[in-house]
């Protein structure tokens, strides 16, 4: 009985993913904020379109926070009492609901940290140290955001190692030709985005993990784009790392994840020391705690991590599949509304190889005029280059203008972004 | 539509943005610098013929950048053409924001002295002959 009405459920998502997006949007209180507003004039709607920066977050989750600091707040794994107790318990269920949530094998391998870029400086120095040797190599792409270059860039100066980048093609996907020449017996670890921050494209995992396997190296998947907005199975994947962060998918800044495998996690040294990482202190030295708390010097994000908890909460009620769908089609609408103004540019593949990540460059005005302009119409939007400067060379420009959709936008909010951007053409370029 | 009151696109601006002042290579240039906001990347580079007497006889600039950044440096070349050094030295922050005229939030003020940046530099910084000669050195 319990079994075929699970099953229904799940038919339900399958077959009618259109998401009921505006009951989502009460959830939101920020997203029925009115911009801009003075005495001689009402204001624009807040459209919200930085969800690749950060999104924002439903009650659901500002709730579990003001209710953990009102009733279960203490530190964790050090009292004896009773609130300590509480609060240890929160913390170690969110653990398991991340575990459950990208399909970990044990909850020992899933590390909070304090974001993406923290748990990536993590296996740079607890894995890249202890194992790296001068003149191995690390295989990075040149889609990848500062995040997963500089900390291997620290470790190259360290150890010797080189760094190679994947090319990409014109389009904006891995050049996966290129991989097997950039594969060697020296290749100890790629590490590649799930989904390009700047390109949106949906880089081939499976294939990049085989490859990997075949020359005996590591993957480190940087999923900070791909662990909010699509299904992610560790186990499935084979990755070796992945790592994201709790703030673009609905939870509190400053709780990210580390995944890793169970035996690299044991065979790595500790990253910082300090409480809480060690079974023993003594005059002559320290013996490390064992997993999670390995990696966990220090007051952890206690309540960030219980938020995170909350969010994928709120994630698995509306369901990954149907909100990667809802995206997707947001994405496609957003390329044929956004493809008819003249001297746009998209940059990136064509939307099939895509997920809500729109950038695009406007001839003739700047990414920031782009952004500032857009702000005048509520729409907030990203310029820049995106912490991709390398993507941003190889793309030969100096800055994008970037929508990123999750799954509380609508439609309307992208004809929107559209017709705002006539509006703008009509400023420059009058003569 | 609140874009049209918009005190950050008004025409002046526009104009110097789409039609700037000497932008492109000094001929006779003594004088150089580059600088950029690594927040944003946008580049402005000064390039000056100043004579010994401290006279600027002629001020260019290149750039990329956003509409702010570029047209706040047309518009600080075209002060200072003909200026002398001293009255670049005395050209004060304020005076760039004020000689922009738009009122700017604290990030974008930075696009807006950008130029005067690169310009406060150049004065100080002659161009020996021979890198002169040597051409596409204003290309990362």
């Amino acid at each position: 009985m319990a079994t075929a009405k699970s099953e229904n459920s799940a038919m339900k998502v399958a077959s009618d993913s259109t998401l009921d997006v505006e009951r989502i949007r009460a959830d939101f209180p920020i997203l029925s904020m009115v911009l801009h507003a003075r005495e001689d004039r009402p204001g624009v709607p807040l459209v919200y379109l930085d969800n690749a920066a950060t999104t924002q977050r439903p009650r659901q989750v500002i709730q579990s926070i003001v209710d953990t600091y009102e009733q279960h707040y203490a530190n964790v794994h050090r009292g004896i009492h009773w609130l300590s107790d509480q609060s240890t318990d929160l913390y170690e269920e969110a653990r398991g609901k991340v575990q459950a949530f990208i399909n970990a094998q044990a909850r020992e391998e899933v590390i909070f940290t304090h974001g993406t870029t923290e748990s990536i400086n993590l296996v740079a120095r607890g894995w890249g140290d202890k194992f790296v040797q001068p003149g191995d190599e690390i295989l990075l792409t040149e889609m990848e955001h500062h995040a997963n270059i500089v900390p291997w860039q620290q470790l190259a100066e360290r150890s010797g190692a080189v760094i190679r980048f994947l090319p990409i093609t014109d389009d904006g996907q891995l050049a996966l030709d290129a991989l097997d020449q950039l594969l060697t017996p020296r290749t100890r670890l790629v590490a590649v985005t799930a989904i390009s921050n700047v390109l949106g494209t949906i880089n081939p995992l499976e294939v990049i993990v085989a490859r990997a396997r075949a020359v005996e190296a590591l993957v480190l998947v940087d999923a900070a784009q791909s662990v909010p907005h699509q299904k992610t199975d560790v186990q499935a994947l084979g990755a070796d790392f992945l790592v994201f962060s709790g703030h673009k998918m609905l939870g509190p800044t400053g709780v990210g994840v580390l995944y890793g495998r169970r035996e690299l996690l044991d065979a790595m040294s500790p990253f910082m020391g300090g409480g809480s990482m060690i079974r023993r202190v003594t005059t002559a030295g320290f013996e490390p705690a064992e997993l999670p708390a390995k990696f966990e010097a220090g007051t952890p994000p206690i309540v960030p991590a219980i938020g995170l908890g909350a969010a994928i909460d709120y994630l698995n009620q509306i369901g990954i599949d149907a909100i990667h769908e809802h995206e997707m089609r947001l994405c496609r609408r957003a390329h044929e509304a956004l493809g008819s103004i003249a001297g746009l540019r998209f940059l990136g593949p064509a939307p099939e190889h895509k997920s809500g990540i729109v950038s695009f460059t406007l001839a003739g005005v700047h990414a920031h005029d782009i952004a500032q302009l857009l702000d005048r119409h509520g729409i907030a939007v990203r310029a820049g280059h995106h912490c991709a400067m390398p993507l941003h060379k190889r793309l030969g420009i100096n800055a994008s203008s970037r929508a990123s959709f999750y799954f509380y936008n609508t439609p309307a909010e992208v004809e929107q972004l559209a017709r705002a951007i006539d509006d703008i053409k009509r400023i420059f370029r009058r003569k | 539509m609140p874009l049209e009151e918009d005190e950050l696109y008004q025409q002046r601006i526009l104009d110097h943005y789409e039609e700037p002042f000497h932008r492109g290579k000094c001929p006779a240039m003594t004088h150089s610098h580059e600088d950029e906001n690594p927040l944003c990347g946008d580049v402005v580079r000064v390039e000056l013929a100043i004579a010994p007497d401290g006279l600027i006889r002629e001020a260019y600039f290149e750039g990329d950048g956003c509409c702010i950044s570029q047209a706040s440096a047309s518009m600080l070349i075209e002060q200072i053409n003909g200026k002398r050094v001293a009255d670049v030295r005395d050209f004060s922050a304020q005076d760039m924001l004020d000689l922009f005229g738009a009122k700017l939030t604290p990030n974008r003020q930075k696009c807006c002295l950008l130029c005067w940046r690169a310009l406060q530099s150049a004065v100080y910084s002659p161009v020996s002959t021979a890198a002169r000669g040597a051409d596409g050195n204003g290309q990362e």
